[in-house]
């Protein structure tokens, strides 16, 4: 079964998993397909299949494998469950039945892997799902051991370009071609931001219009969940009274809590998707942690597939405008640059 | 202590008991109007689905009524309810109210903290435990009661000849049920209360549609949340069967029936994954109502609730597999009686038609 294709779509969690699967296949001798970055085609292809009470996000990976379905013989839509030894914290209930959605709503799909990846349970939970997907495509033996070894070496150089603060795209480019990152673009900034949300939206460039590019442009510097180290963001669990239920709200918040209490920001932007149903506890959370933590600048943006780049830069160009004012009014509050 | 507890459907007069004969002064929210919800929409997050509304609104209502703790259930996930106390009670905090949420999750996955909270209220009613046993048996019996009249008059309502009339009894239960108080009085309330639903006058040569109702379970249960749809449906002479009444949900929580099981297995073709919330269980009770001879079934769900979309985007391969037509409804604050009044006359007419086909 050499050089089977195996389609990825390029949404959800593409932006954090990607160099792992690629590395993975590549490894059993597989050629990985990936959907072009989003644009208005799979986006409009997406809004067509999906059902229409979804979430942006949820569109968009319809769209991405409604693209790919005639370009390869396997799909790769594993099913999210649990990525970390925690008994309540899952994936989005999206995620658990994306492919079960997909599946009932785009027609004359490939052949579809939805491994669960549940890694709460047992020893080595990974390989044993690297194992299940290996034998999907007939593979197994040494030939898988050593895939997902290489896989995950990929993973970890890849993580460490996103904490380094590499765009999520750079990151993967980089670590599958085995290179040093192409450092972003340096600009003049007088003000750092914190971007918070989940992946799929703030490093896709097409749903966002760009927003890190624009964000330089405008002398400010983002700083994202990803940038904040792996240990401190865990630390920061102590500040709610329970957990939340979802992986990605989880990160958001204690994100928040990190730039909240190191206070190197001058203030946060919530990335949100319209309807997004986790965000709506996570927002309001933010919301209220900003308020009485040092009276922090909130601002949600939430996109969905009508949003427009003029509407959304009209509101930050306010936003930033208003903590700049406020800078010059009172000196004391902006001291903490780096 | 004055306490309150969340308003779904008729179970306050059974809660209503409890924390009474637990020693403390039970705080009934007015039932849920207008008013409540534009309360709880005004605080509540914008994409919050309007359960949380709905009960943020009923809180504020009772803590303007002197509410000190209110009392709710929590849960584990992934459906939001499970975050709605925490995130409420921050929120009644950020309004300067000092009333506390006392949250109940899963005895199960927190035995010490369920136990040391039930304790406390114990001991600030100065109650011990044998006294909250003797005191649960019959709220919980209430509670099976009340239900039970329930799904009595949504079997009765298609038949009755003269419209209007099984809802004005109903009432005059509800009225009759918030009385009794020892297990042999409740008994009798109910035998009553059954009676006098029977005695309505009604025509059984009629042979309505069959409509199940599914979906979450906040509103299925509390009529403003749906918009009494049940009772409408009855009156446009259309017999209709929830799949879910809280007496059933917390016997199945609690482990104690296991009817659920029969419903996962159902949905196994369709969804292979427990999504939280009752997404699994609309997949599977479609099916059953399907192989049940229903002429169709309709979805009711919160508008952005996660579960209820991923079980509306696999619903139409069931309709379409089981021949059974199903339609949803996402409810929020600003849906209107008349409009969800055109949407169900428009689809009992579509199952009437279909039937007539099917029997020409």
């Amino acid at each position: 079964m050499a050089h089977l294709k195996i389609g990825f779509p390029r949404a959800l969690f593409y932006y954090l998993y990607y160099p792992f699967w690629y590395t993975f296949f590549t490894e059993l001798g597989c050629q990985v397909v990936i959907s072009q970055p989003t644009n208005q085609y799979n986006l409009n292809l997406g809004v067509a299949e999906a059902v229409n009470d979804a979430c942006l996000p949820i569109k968009l990976y319809h769209g991405h494998v409604a693209e790919l379905k005639e370009k390869v013989d396997v799909m790769f839509m594993p099913r999210m469950v649990k990525v970390r030894k925690m008994e309540t914290e899952v994936f989005c209930p999206k995620f658990l039945g994306l492919p079960d959605m997909v599946r009932n709503s785009v027609a004359d799909l490939p052949q579809i892997i939805d491994e669960k990846i549940d890694l709460s349970k047992g020893r080595y939970p990974l390989w044993h799902v690297c194992k299940n997907v290996a034998e999907g495509i007939e593979q197994k033996g040494f030939t898988v051991r050593r895939a997902y070894q290489k896989a995950q070496k990929c993973q970890v150089k890849f993580n460490n370009y996103l904490t380094m603060g590499i765009e999520a795209q750079a990151a993967i480019d980089a670590a599958i071609a085995g290179q040093n990152p192409l450092q972003p673009q340096k600009y003049e900034t007088d003000c750092n931001l914190a971007i918070l949300g989940y992946p799929y939206l703030i490093y896709d460039t097409f749903v966002n219009a760009g927003l890190f590019e624009r964000l330089g442009r405008m002398g400010i510097k983002p700083w994202t969940v990803e940038m904040v180290p792996p240990d401190r963001l865990e630390a920061q669990a102590k500040y709610l009274p329970k957990s939340l239920f979802w992986h990605f709200s989880n990160r958001t918040m204690r994100a928040t809590f990190y730039y909240l209490h190191e206070q190197r920001v001058d203030g946060i932007i919530h990335l949100t998707a319209f309807g997004c149903g986790p965000d709506a506890m996570v927002d309001k959370l933010m919301e209220l942690e900003a308020k009485h933590t040092g009276r922090m600048p909130f601002l949600t943006l939430s996109l969905d597939e009508q949003t427009g780049e003029a509407g959304i830069y009209t509101r930050i160009e306010a936003f930033v405008d208003m903590l700049r004012y406020r800078r010059k009014n009172h000196e004391n509050i902006f001291s903490h640059h780096r | 202590m004055k306490i309150s507890f969340p308003i779904i459907g008729n179970s306050y007069i059974a809660f209503k008991q409890l924390i009474n004969d637990l020693g403390h002064e039970p705080i009934v929210a007015p039932m849920p109007t207008a008013r409540t919800m534009s309360l709880g929409t005004k605080y509540s997050p914008e994409f919050a689905c309007i359960p949380f509304k709905i009960l943020l609104g009923t809180y504020l209502e009772a803590i303007e009524m002197g509410a000190e703790v209110i009392v709710t259930s929590g849960g584990h996930g992934p459906c939001r309810a499970g975050y709605y106390g925490i995130l409420q009670q921050k929120i009644i905090e950020d309004l300067g109210h000092d009333t506390k949420i006392i949250i109940f999750d899963s005895f199960a996955k927190t035995y010490k903290d369920f136990i040391s909270k039930l304790s406390w209220l114990l001991k600030t009613g100065k109650k011990s435990w044998w006294q909250l046993y003797q005191a649960f048996k019959p709220a919980w019996m209430k509670l099976k009661a009340l239900d039970e009249i329930e799904i009595y008059s949504h079997h009765v309502r298609p038949y009755e000849i003269n419209s209007g009339e099984t809802t004005k009894a109903y009432r005059k239960c509800l009225e009759i049920m918030d009385e009794p108080v020892s297990k042999q009085q409740i008994r009798e309330a109910k035998e009553v209360c059954l009676e006098m639903l029977k005695e309505i006058p009604q025509d059984s040569s009629r042979n309505p549609l069959k409509i199940g109702v599914i979906g979450e379970i906040y509103v299925l249960i509390e009529p403003f949340a749906n918009l009494d749809l049940q009772a409408t449906l009855g009156e446009m002479g259309v017999y209709s069967e929830r799949s879910m009444n809280l007496f059933h949900w917390l016997t199945e929580n609690t482990k104690m029936s296991h009817h659920e099981k029969a419903i996962i297995e159902s949905a196994q073709p369709y969804l292979r994954q427990k999504i939280g919330g009752h997404g699994i269980n609309s997949i599977g009770e479609t099916v059953m109502y399907a192989q049940q001879d229903f002429d169709g079934v309709i979805q009711l769900a919160p508008f952005s609730c996660i579960p209820e979309i991923v079980a509306k985007g696999i619903l139409p391969q069931v309709s379409h597999d089981h021949g059974i037509p199903v339609m949803t409804i996402f409810l929020d604050e600003m849906m209107g009686k008349a409009g969800m009044q055109t949407r169900l006359e428009a689809f009992v007419d579509l199952l009437q038609q279909k039937r007539d086909l099917k029997f020409a």
